[in-house]
């Protein structure tokens, strides 16, 4: 294992207000493997990645990271083996792209060249533009190449996306991808329910510190019974309400929700269950105003087992 | 390679390219203090001897005695009317008026309790005298003490050094450690295997380098520009302002080993350094100050600093004669060095 804990607990006390950041959380991290912390803002996940990263004392409960306990004497030794983001590091501005990686490398006992790194997240192009030169991708690509550059045996990734625009987001996962092929044990956390789907071989959902669900993300897609998803929405031809409940009772259909007027039904084949939804509306004389069908999604995976949504946006 | 992979070697470059590439900064450093300098020392550093000015009545002005004082080099004469120079006199806008009353005697009209209305009267007084054929009776002769090494600008050059000291060491040092913990930096860099003592050594340290060049700028401006001397030895001066540099870096790194924000840093500082500017001596002597509160002033850092720069800058003293500042500034370093590790905020 890379990475354990059991029954992880952080509390802050906040003058009167106390808060359990991290709630009786339990993880496990193989070697090699992509690992995502996916839940929503507040969640618990960068407390989480900190204390696993020894840099905040948890209130209690066991952490061994790469075969070692944080204070046990040999902390020095697992900061050499141990690559870093965290969510949000403005480096320093007057510095170049190459000076903050030379600087970062001299911390390490082995590792491997600025420009080496720089080649690994493809930014050798702006090896000599200052920090404060480089769009907001190209800064976290210069923070995940920091994290390279003492060749790690396990790298953490605080919300390495978030606020990028969709294609920075997008150079970004590739070198993730490339990290983790590279054999690398990554733990990464997001609230995007698509990051954790491409890159991560195994999830776990977290919410109100501590993790409810846990799993490859297919399996956690195929626990919710069918791999697509029906979305529609009526005319309003008159005020009578509709209940979800009804199309449970279509042929294929494993669940069926509704929220302010989208109804949203798990299907297995949706070739088989849209007929039989069709004949329904005909019957009740409903009228459909619009219908798409997608894949199931770990935000459904989500919305599932706590009916909120991964982002308040 | 070796300064590469050398971490202390790293951290000091980082700092010194973070300095070097703000422009605002060496002003603040070199042209801030160089403006004091000339500013000051052209104000207070006139080639003309200075003139006492004083207020003579319209109904004095013809008088022949009055006369001979308009005439006199060494006074600044205006005549004008009784009821109007008294209004300037209550008003401390000359020290004496100078009238003559209907029997022929000459008056002056002066405040006793203002030293300076005493010692006009006593100089006008004198050159009345004079003027009707008063003989000296005792011989006496004036030794100028206008020589370089003894002016106002003399004085002022130690001082501004060791205000320069203590405004780079607390602002340099203070105010990067706080913007490094607010970027998340420092959590940053403590996440790495990055030994903290370099960390902390290698702020300080670039700190110190810088200011050495800085302070023999400033002694070099003063000398070309006013011929301030430096009768001490280099070696001397240098130490003492090490010293000095050491100490505020040191005080400065305490201020900022909590601070969570820019705002906060900022109100600290201006907590540490104003009693400093007030009382350590940059432009008039801290012994000017009441005997109440001189342990206050005798111990803060600035202070020692000056004394003893002034010491080796303006008197040539030896180091030896400076243990008594040198070793104040040795206890608040130990004390703040002491302290800032051990309560550093560093994630
Ligand atoms: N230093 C702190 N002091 C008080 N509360 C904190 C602190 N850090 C985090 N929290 C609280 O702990 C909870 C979890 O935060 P965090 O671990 O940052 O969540 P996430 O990374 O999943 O968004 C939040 O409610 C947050 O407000
Ligand atoms: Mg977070």
């Amino acid at each position: 294992m890379a990475v354990t804990c059991r029954q992880l607990f952080k509390r802050y006390e906040t003058g009167r207000a106390a808060v359990d950041a991290v709630n009786g959380l339990d993880l496990e991290v193989r070697r090699g493997e992509c690992f995502g912390l996916l839940g929503p803002n507040g969640a618990g996940k960068t407390t989480t990645v900190e204390i696993l990263e020894g840099l905040i004392e948890p209130t209690s409960g066991d952490v061994e990271v790469l075969g070692m306990r944080w204070g046990g004497g040999r902390d020095h030794e697992l900061r050499q083996k141990l690559g870093i983001t965290l969510q949000e590091t403005r480096l320093r501005d007057k510095l170049s792209v190459r000076e903050t990686l030379r600087m970062f490398r001299s911390f390490y006992r082995d590792g491997i060249e600025p420009e080496a790194a720089m080649a690994l997240v493809a930014l050798e192009e702006k090896a000599d533009a200052w920090i404060s030169k480089l769009s907001g991708g190209q800064r976290q690509r210069v923070a995940v190449a920091c994290a390279l550059i003492g060749r790690p045996e396990l790298v953490f990734l605080d919300e390495p996306t978030t606020g990028l625009d969709p294609q920075a987001r997008r150079q970004l996962w590739d070198v993730v991808a490339d990290i983790r092929r590279a054999g690398n044990t990554i733990l990464l956390t997001t609230h995007y329910m698509d990051e954790a789907e491409k890159l991560c071989d195994r999830v776990a959902v977290v919410d109100h510190g501590r993790v409810i669900a846990l799993g490859a993300p297919r399996d956690l897609i195929s626990r919710l019974g069918g791999e697509h998803v029906i979305e529609f929405s009526l005319e309003p031809m008159d005020q009578r309400p509709v209940d979800a409940d009804v199309f449970a009772a279509v042929e294929g259909v494993t669940q069926s929700t509704e929220e302010s007027g989208r109804f949203v039904l798990t299907v297995s084949e949706p070739h088989r269950s849209i007929p039989g939804c069709l004949a329904l509306l005909s019957r009740e004389n409903l009228e459909l105003k619009s219908l798409t069908t997608r894949h199931v999604n770990l935000e459904d995976v989500f919305v599932n087992l706590t009916g909120r949504h991964l982002r308040d946006d | 390679m070796t300064i590469d992979r050398s971490a202390f070697a790293q951290l000091v470059l980082a700092n010194v390219r973070s300095y070097l590439r703000q422009p605002e900064a060496i002003f603040w450093t070199y042209g801030f203090p160089l403006i004091m300098v000339v500013g000051l020392g052209l104000a207070f550093n006139s080639d003309t001897e200075a003139r006492l000015p004083f207020i003579v009545t319209q109904r004095a002005a013809s008088d022949p005695i009055v006369q001979k004082l308009r005439a006199d080099a060494r006074f600044d004469v205006e005549v004008m009317e009784q009821d109007a120079a008294l209004a300037l006199l209550r008003r401390n806008r000359t020290p004496v008026v100078v009238s003559v009353d209907a029997s022929g005697e000459v008056e002056y009209f002066f405040d006793p309790t203002n030293p300076d209305g005493t010692a006009a009267r006593a100089v006008i007084d004198d050159a009345v005298q004079r003027a009707a054929g008063r003989a000296d009776v005792v011989a006496s002769v004036d030794r100028r003490t206008d020589a370089p090494g003894s002016r106002y600008v003399d004085f002022l050059v130690p001082g501004l050094i060791g205000m320069n000291l203590m405004g780079a060491g607390l602002w340099g040092i203070g105010f990067n450690t706080v913007d490094l913990r607010v970027r998340n930096l420092l959590k940053r860099m403590v996440a790495t295997p990055m030994r903290r003592g370099h960390f902390l050594l290698a702020l300080v340290g670039s700190r110190v380098v810088f200011f050495v060049p800085e302070m023999f700028f400033l002694l070099l401006a003063a000398k070309l520009l006013f011929g301030v001397p430096i009768a001490g030895s280099y070696a001397s001066v240098l130490f003492v302002a090490l010293s000095g540099a050491v100490t505020f870096a040191g005080i400065g790194l305490l201020v900022a080993s909590r601070a969570r924000t820019i705002e906060s840093i900022s109100g600290l500082m201006n907590l540490v350094m104003i009693p400093m500017w007030l009382c350590s001596g940059i432009f008039f002597s801290s012994e000017r100050f009441p005997d109440a509160v001189q342990p206050f002033i005798q111990v803060l850092p600035l202070t020692q600093v000056i004394n003893a720069l002034r010491a080796v800058i303006l008197v040539g003293e030896p180091l030896a004669a400076q243990a008594f500042p040198l070793g104040i500034l040795a206890l608040w370093c130990a004390l703040s060095y002491t302290l800032a590790i051990r309560v550093f905020r560093w994630v």
